[in-house]
């Protein structure tokens, strides 16, 4: 347990210090949902229709960008095959990993959901369901993410690879979210895209670190 | 699982492909000979006219796409339990013809579409998930194709095919969940198309065909990587 914590506040550390933190995420997101209008059109009843899809769509993209440096970094300064040695197994190294990717790009991430949704147009009171969807199916970004990132560790291009990789595991999340804040704002229950979602997460955070330190320790074979 | 180990030698892969792999390909051409004739000769559909005659085309495709995502997660996972070779190759051999053929499927179904429904697409359940079907092959060839060293590409790969065989029915599932969502922007009826007896015939020769065209260019590819390879460490043997 002392060496989660300790892994914990290594990543976070890592994350804030090298990799600017989430101000890169937010500000690709914050890019991807002004251009959005100037692709769509400025009318407020076309976008007001896409707008909490289009920003829950936006949230999946930029829950990309930092993967590419999740397990790379380590990879090639030698840190991973010590963490690999260490007394942490790897799934748990993996886990905490993805945790510290959800906690210092995803959290921050979803707070900025409901604000770009309601900047499009969507309905006010669809934002507490938006920001409760992208807290939760953020995590299952990060977990689902990480495998990927964990994949393509070692190969020639890195990102562009692990978005072909990772975008079609994203389908089930994508829908079971955008599902649930469309039925509220079509006043149906959104109670089972929700309750999906919520599944979703937990089977990927509980999945996810098994394939993750697999692929980890091909790469270091 | 007796006929599995024995065709693990490569060499008695080699010995048995050699002569199964043209026989399967000469079952397929007659096979679809017959197809085609029989399929040519039913009678229009009274819906949907001659254009019914696309199935015969369309839904074998559809279910070797299918059944060779089966193949590649079987393969991959005989591979990184057992560290097998020819089940590394097996799998990577397997990914483009999958890919093949379900990109035939989604061909063939948009051109189905175009006249029965009026548009070359629709966003519904099945034609979604075989669409996620086809990019899960592509993901797997772009990890297959970006790492250098053979034997880490094809665990890698491998560990990606069992993933997506996890995805894949919670993928269906989903987008069948999503589509009922949207209940009233589809236009047939669920079940789809029910099929009279007289087509039958015409889809089993044509599926079987695929089955075994799909056999034997599966077997022909295998062979061709068992001889990439045994090229390759001749290469390397040379340069010492």
């Amino acid at each position: 347990m002392k060496g989660f914590w300790v892994l914990l506040r290594r990543e976070l550390a890592m994350a804030w210090g090298r990799g600017g933190g989430p101000i890169v995420a937010v500000a690709f997101y914050a890019c991807v949902a002004t251009l959005l209008p100037l692709a769509a059109g400025a009318s407020p009843a076309r976008l007001a229709a896409v707008a909490p899809g289009s920003a829950w769509l936006a949230l999946a993209l930029a829950s990309l960008l930092s993967l590419e440096r999740l397990f790379e970094r380590d990879y090639e300064d030698g840190a991973l095959d010590q963490l690999a040695l260490g007394p942490v197994p790897l799934e748990i190294v993996s886990a905490t990993k993805c945790l510290a990717q959800w906690i210092s790009t995803g959290l921050p991430l979803a707070l900025f959901t409901p604000l770009a949704a309601t900047a499009l147009g969507a309905d006010i009171k669809l934002a507490p369901l938006t920001l409760a969807c992208a807290v939760l199916g953020g995590l299952g970004f990060a977990f689902v993410g990480g495998i990927g990132a964990a994949l393509s560790l070692g190969s020639r291009r890195g990102g562009v690879l692990i978005a072909v990789i990772v975008l079609p595991l994203f389908a089930p999340p994508v829908i079971f979210g955008g599902g649930a804040i469309e039925a509220l704002a079509t006043g149906l229950n959104w109670t089972p895209g929700f309750g999906l979602l919520g599944a979703y997460s937990l089977a990927a955070m509980a999945l996810g670190p098994f394939a993750m330190a697999a692929a980890c320790r091909n790469a270091l074979s | 699982m007796g006929i599995i180990t024995a065709l693990a030698n490569p060499q008695r892969f080699l010995a048995f492909s050699g002569w199964a792999a043209p026989v399967l390909g000469a079952a397929a051409v007659a096979l679809a000979l017959a197809g085609l004739w029989t399929g040519f000769a039913v009678p229009d559909d009274y819906q949907q006219g001659a254009t019914i005659r696309i199935m015969f085309i369309h839904l074998p495709a559809v279910f070797t796409g299918m059944m060779a995502y089966g193949c590649l997660a079987g393969s991959a996972f005989f591979g990184l339990v057992f560290r097998h070779n020819l089940a590394d190759a097996a799998a990577r051999a397997v990914a483009p013809l999958g890919a093949a053929f379900t990109f035939l499927g989604l061909v063939t179904g948009s051109f189905w579409g175009r006249p029965m429904w009026g548009a070359w697409w629709v966003w519904d359940a099945r034609l979604t998930s075989f669409l996620v079907l086809f990019l899960f092959y592509v993901g797997y060839m772009a990890l297959q194709a970006a790492i250098d060293d053979e034997a880490k590409a094809a665990r890698a790969a491998g560990i990606l095919a069992l993933v997506g065989a996890v995805n894949l029915p919670i993928v269906h599932y989903s987008v069948v969940w999503w589509n009922s969502l949207h209940q009233g922007e589809t236009i047939f009826a669920k079940g789809g198309p029910k099929a009279s007896v007289v087509y039958l015939w015409p889809l089993a020769l044509m599926s079987f065909s695929y089955f075994t065209a799909f056999g034997a260019l599966w077997m022909a590819r295998v062979r061709a990587e068992i001889w990439r390879r045994r090229a390759g460490a001749l290469a390397v043997q040379g340069t010492r």
